[in-house]
């Protein structure tokens, strides 16, 4: 499904990721863990097509396609989320605005039906009750005013309703306390079925204590050094990264 | 990354620009007393008129055109100005739509405003001003079952002339500045209405505004009257052809709320904005005033601004009466080089008086936009509040917000607050939007529209629809 072979990026003629490759089938859940400045997020970016993140060499094919060749947006309407880590505000519009015509151009992009406010509605507020959400989200500016923890189940939100084919979410558990992520958890593991893959960003073993994790990767100066199952991340969680003390 | 799609964007022209063929009747350019003497002739009016115009003319004679706003164009020649133009069907006044040039409709269907249609369809009485004379009057016969007079200006002043020489000039006197004294010399037509006591306007009156003929600077003048405990929303938009001249259009409008009356003023102006070198479009040099006379009284001003390559304007609020409420939300757009410096005034004379400021500039290109704004709270008006809030949004690195606010708050009772911010759509807020899959114009579309939600929802709906609309079309391509 996706397969990153040898990667390298600059940001500002910095280099950040240096001959990364992965290959990510559809089933499976991937963790990438690593410590500060080993260039987890910019993984991120460079799946979204960021622009200001240059891929100097290697490539990405995703679903067969060279996922270069493709534009931030079209890759979101191909199947790719990004949950990211400090996710933007958005102040005065509203966030089922937001939300429909994400879905809508996603839909309008596969020559589908644009979905009924009605429709939207509905499907809303189910998934909305089903994540442990309060209602309030739909009415709400775009993350305006949100908490840390409000803003990661509002990526989530966005996840379960947009219904991505890979979902990358960088640091989705950063700041959250063990009830928000326990929510935010179960968002996940709903999510995950068959024919979706996850990558969960992460600095901590935590996350991986509620969402299980395939396969865990241990990414540092910009390429992997170690996978492994799911005991790597139980190893480094008593051992932590070599270069990082936490 | 943004240059490119920033070029294509403001490279989109304007949409509604075309010029309708119909025949005008004009006068040859230039101002004196022999112009206006013949003017007032042509519009049949009655002595008292022709002598408060010459008054006025004579008055204008002695002023020097402003310049302390922040804005910056060429001279204007005063004398190479046709002071008055008519499509020529206007000696047979049309008696119904039907009768109405087609051309004219059709204008207005190029406008998007089949009238009939929309007229009934959100039962709006529209008075039509197509270039300075009314054409379409509907809906006529309702209001004035409820006893609300709703006529072309020029008509009032033969029906109703004790009304018009009642309250004529006492919002806007006619020496109030440059623009006011010229307006009231040479003032073509415009909007007269009048709610009696007690009355509820049935509807919302609604006035589409539109310059046509070449050359011609337009001097609408609009009064309306909300006697005791009644209440009247008036809605007014506007769009314009492309031309190459720079026109002139210094329009007075003033608003009387008696005792318990209210009245809400709402305005999409959609004036032809110049090329993307700035080239034609309108200079836009309003006054535009409300006194709350009596106690208890309302008058709120809504605007969505985003043509016209020159805006001028400062709806206010006298708060005369005890009790009275004035309000300002506005929403000013500037692209290319459009410049607008536009704010309000609110004065506080009577005692526990409110005024609500809500200012939400947006520029983009190399527009530059100033909100200027004064806050004056009399020594008799006790326990008065006053709560402005001003933001500016910034599209792109040419371009130029600006925020000049008088205040002066001259008894201790009172309360005055003020707030400002100045943002920019930001790389990341885009870059969301697109993970989201959402196209850039679209996405920026949604922030702006977002960040004006607060005006657009005091707008009625149909109104708050078209705003959107063209808030769109005024921004595409902007994005920086």
């Amino acid at each position: 499904m996706l397969n990153i072979k040898n990667i390298h990026t600059s940001i500002n003629e910095t280099k950040i990721l240096n001959g990364l490759s992965l290959e990510i089938s559809p089933g499976e859940v991937h963790a990438i863990m690593g410590p500060n400045g080993s260039g987890k997020s910019t993984l991120a970016k460079v799946l979204a097509g960021q622009d200001d993140c240059e891929v100097t060499e290697g490539e990405i094919q995703y679903k067969g396609e060279n996922l270069l060749d493709l534009s931030i947006e079209e890759r979101s309407r191909e199947g790719i989320f990004v949950g990211f880590q400090y996710p933007v505000e958005i102040p005065g519009l509203n966030n089922s605005q937001f939300l429909r015509a994400s879905i809508n151009a996603k839909r309008k992009h596969k020559e589908e039906e644009e979905m009924s406010a009605v429709d939207f509605l509905k499907l809303a507020r189910e998934t909305i009750e089903k994540l442990e959400i309060p209602q309030t989200f739909l009415n709400r500016g775009v993350n305006e005013g949100f908490s840390g923890g409000e803003k990661k189940r509002n990526e989530i939100f966005q996840m379960t309703m947009l219904n991505p084919e890979i979902a990358i979410l960088d640091e989705t558990d950063s700041g959250l306390d063990i009830d928000a992520l326990k929510i935010v958890a179960k968002g996940v593991n709903e999510f995950k079925s068959e024919s979706k893959a996850i990558i969960l960003i992460t600095h901590y073993q935590r996350l991986l204590d509620y969402i299980e994790p395939d396969y865990v990767h241990v990414l540092s100066n910009g390429k992997i050094i170690e996978s492994g199952d799911k005991s790597l991340a139980q190893r480094l969680e008593q051992t932590g990264y070599k270069d990082d003390g936490e | 990354m943004a240059n490119e799609s920033i070029n294509k964007l403001i490279g989109d022209r304007y949409k509604y620009g075309f010029t309708t063929d119909v025949e005008s009747e004009s006068f040859p350019p230039g101002l004196n007393e022999d112009v206006i003497t013949a003017l007032s002739k042509k519009k049949k009016e009655p002595e008292f008129m022709l002598e408060w115009r010459l008054k006025a003319y004579k008055h204008w004679l002695t002023l020097e055109e402003p310049d302390w706003a922040h804005i910056g164009y060429p001279k204007i020649d005063y004398q190479d100005i046709s002071y008055y133009s008519a499509p020529k069907s206007n000696e047979d006044k049309p008696q119904s739509l039907d009768e109405v040039d087609p051309k004219l409709l059709e204008t207005y269907d190029k406008l998007g405003i089949p009238l009939h249609e929309r007229a009934r369809l959100a039962g709006v009485a529209v008075d039509a001003v197509f270039d300075s004379v009314s054409v379409a009057t509907t809906f006529k016969k309702k209001l004035s079952e409820a006893g609300v007079i709703f006529c072309p200006f020029s008509e009032a002043v033969h029906k109703y002339p004790e009304l018009i020489k009642k309250y004529l000039g006492t919002v806007v006197p006619q020496r109030d500045n440059f623009f006011t004294a010229l307006n009231s010399a040479v003032f073509s037509d415009g909007s007269f209405v009048y709610i009696p006591k007690g009355v509820r306007c049935p509807m919302e009156l609604s006035t589409y505004f539109r310059i046509n003929a070449e050359n011609t600077g337009q001097f609408e003048r609009t009064l309306i009257i909300a006697d005791e405990d009644s209440y009247v929303s008036y809605l007014e938009g506007c769009t314009a052809p492309m031309r190459d001249e720079n026109q002139l259009h210094a329009a007075v409008v003033e608003l009387v709320a008696l005792k318990n009356a209210e009245i809400k003023y709402s305005t999409v102006q959609n004036w032809y904005p110049g090329d993307e070198n700035g080239r034609g479009g309108i200079y836009n040099f309003v006054t535009k005033r409300g006194d709350c006379r009596g106690s208890n009284s309302k008058i709120s001003w809504t605007q969505v601004e985003t043509g016209s390559a020159i805006t001028w304007k400062y709806p206010s609020c006298i708060l005369r009466g005890d009790h009275s409420i004035g309000e300002f939300y506005s929403v000013a757009v500037t692209n290319n080089k459009q410049q607008a410096d536009t704010g309000t005034k609110m004065i506080h004379i009577g005692k526990n008086t409110k005024s609500t400021i809500v200012s939400k500039g947006i520029s983009a290109g190399a527009a530059q936009n100033a909100y200027r704004g004064l806050v004056r709270i009399m020594p008799q008006a006790k326990n008065s509040r006053n709560h402005t809030q001003c933001d500016s949004l910034l599209i792109g690195k040419d371009c130029g917000a600006h925020t000049f606010p008088y205040i002066e708050g001259k008894n201790s009772s009172s309360i005055i607050e003020h707030e400002a911010t100045t943002s920019k759509i930001s790389e990341d807020q885009l870059f969301y939007c697109k993970q989201r899959g959402i196209g850039e114009e679209d996405a920026v579309n949604m922030i702006v529209n977002g960040f004006c939600k607060e005006v657009f929802k005091k707008l009625p709906m149909e109104f708050a629809v078209e705003a959107e609309a063209l808030l769109n079309v005024s921004l595409e391509g902007a994005v920086g």
